[in-house]
């Protein structure tokens, strides 16, 4: 099992959600919009926390500042302390039925949420409301279907 | 942890701060791009998908539609050509500089920021077509806002909607001057700083008056929809609805303003703040 097995498929995940980060939606369903990047990183780090960490999780963040725009560091803030705590709670988080799973992605989305807003509210004022907090519940709600799709490439792909 | 915590914020900083970290973001903007393309394929298919099948009678309404405006718009010209002739023999009568065309070019929303919060889109030209930081955005209809990133292919701009983004404007029929700042929602603009006593109505036009030394004089850029007076307030409300389709436009202009074309110095601007509150003092107290 060396280490670079299964890597390409991983970059893949995260190319897919950052695709799906920055397509153009209708009005109505961008408030809408689940914050796929940190699903992702949940996942991994869930999965494989010996592999995709903190540290990955930073790389990623900076990537997704640079492709919406963000200040640099605002997303890889939120991402790498998404990571630690998913870390953390990892060993909890993976004995947890799906739905159970569905409301701990919801807290860490919330965080990630939290500290973006905190960021950007830093760096220059945002008209903001209380829909801004909508995509932690969609991210929930996506879970499950994200979940599956993830675990059949990493037992196609013998990501360990 | 504790060092991407302490890195990130510094990052933050430094980024917030400084243009130190404009080439990072530059060459890692490279990489993305492809990624930007891959995210508007649904939307290109869909467009070319709608162009390429479209009924016969459809065709013929357009052509009609088009040929009409083609119409008026011919006989708009024809009034123009001597309204420009007349505006130059004017302008020498008092000595003043000729004011050269706008050179434009034309670029295409290749993408919109995800963010519902944030109001930028992004457009197919770069450093590579010349394109600089603060050059002003058009549509058809009005001015749209401003570039803010410059990639080496694609570039970010700023719409005047964004609740960060202002500029200053001055009503077309007195020349009343104003401040237009965004206010977050896709339609309305708010004007800031206008005395009560100033006269503004619904239906004014607003064109860009060029006194930030930022944006071309003279485009539209929306049209009052309210003017409300509240005692309790130090200042008019007055709101405006951007002339430009900040949602709707597909391809923008961007406008390579010719350097030394603004006349008034950027001092103008601020001398109107004082004037407006001391007016709006007055009227308090009266």
């Amino acid at each position: 099992m060396t280490r670079s097995e299964g890597g390409f498929a991983i970059l893949f995940t995260f190319i897919i959600a950052y695709v799906f980060t920055v397509m153009t939606l209708p009005s109505s369903l961008a408030y809408l919009r689940p914050e796929w990047v940190a699903l992702i990183v949940i996942y991994w780090v869930i999965a494989i926390p010996h592999r995709v960490g903190v540290i990955v999780a930073w790389i990623v963040g900076i990537f997704q500042d640079v492709l919406v725009g963000a200040v640099l560091g605002q997303h890889a803030l939120a991402l790498s302390v998404v990571a630690y705590i998913a870390f953390m709670l990892h060993m909890r988080i993976r004995v947890f039925p799906v739905w159970q799973q569905s409301l701990s992605v919801l807290l860490l989305v919330g965080v990630y949420l939290m500290l973006v807003l905190t960021v950007q509210r830093t760096v220059a004022t945002t008209h903001w409301t209380l829909w801004y907090w909508l995509p932690a519940l969609s991210s929930a709600a996506v879970w499950p279907w994200i979940v599956l799709p993830l675990r059949w490439l990493r037992k196609q792909y013998a990501i360990n | 942890m504790i060092t991407f915590v302490i890195l990130s914020m510094v990052l933050i900083f430094v980024d917030h701060r400084t243009a130190l970290l404009k080439p990072v973001r530059y060459s890692l903007s490279v990489l993305m791009t492809p990624i930007q393309y891959v995210s508007n394929t649904p939307m290109r298919v869909a467009e070319w998908s709608s162009d390429g099948v479209k009924s016969k009678g459809q065709l013929q309404r357009e052509n009609v539609a088009l040929s009409n405006q083609v119409r008026l718009l011919e006989r708009r010209v024809q009034k123009l050509a001597s309204t420009v002739a007349e505006n130059k023999r004017l302008k020498e009568l008092m000595n003043s500089s000729e004011i050269v065309d706008d050179r434009v070019i034309v670029a295409e929303i290749v993408g919109v920021d995800p963010d519902p919060y944030r109001h930028e889109i992004i457009v197919n030209k770069g450093r590579n077509d010349g394109l600089y930081e603060g050059q002003a955005v058009l549509d058809a209809d009005g001015l749209m806002g401003q570039i803010i990133e410059v990639g080496p292919v694609t570039s970010r701009a700023l719409l005047i909607s964004d609740s960060t983004h202002g500029l200053p404007v001055h009503a077309n029929r007195n020349g009343v001057r104003a401040i237009a700042v965004g206010s977050g929602i896709l339609d309305k603009l708010r004007l800031i700083h206008v005395p009560d006593t100033a006269d503004l109505e619904v239906g004014d036009l607003l064109v860009s008056s060029g006194l930030g030394g930022r944006f071309p004089k003279g485009y539209p850029v929306g049209i009052v929809s309210k003017v409300s007076h509240d005692p309790g307030q130090p200042f008019a409300i007055v709101e405006a609805r951007p002339t430009a389709h900040l949602d709707r436009s597909r391809y923008v202009l961007l406008v390579f303003s010719i350097k030394g074309s603004v006349e008034e110095p950027v001092e103008d601007l601020t001398e109107e703040l004082p004037s407006g509150k001391i007016s709006a003092i007055d009227g308090g107290e009266g």
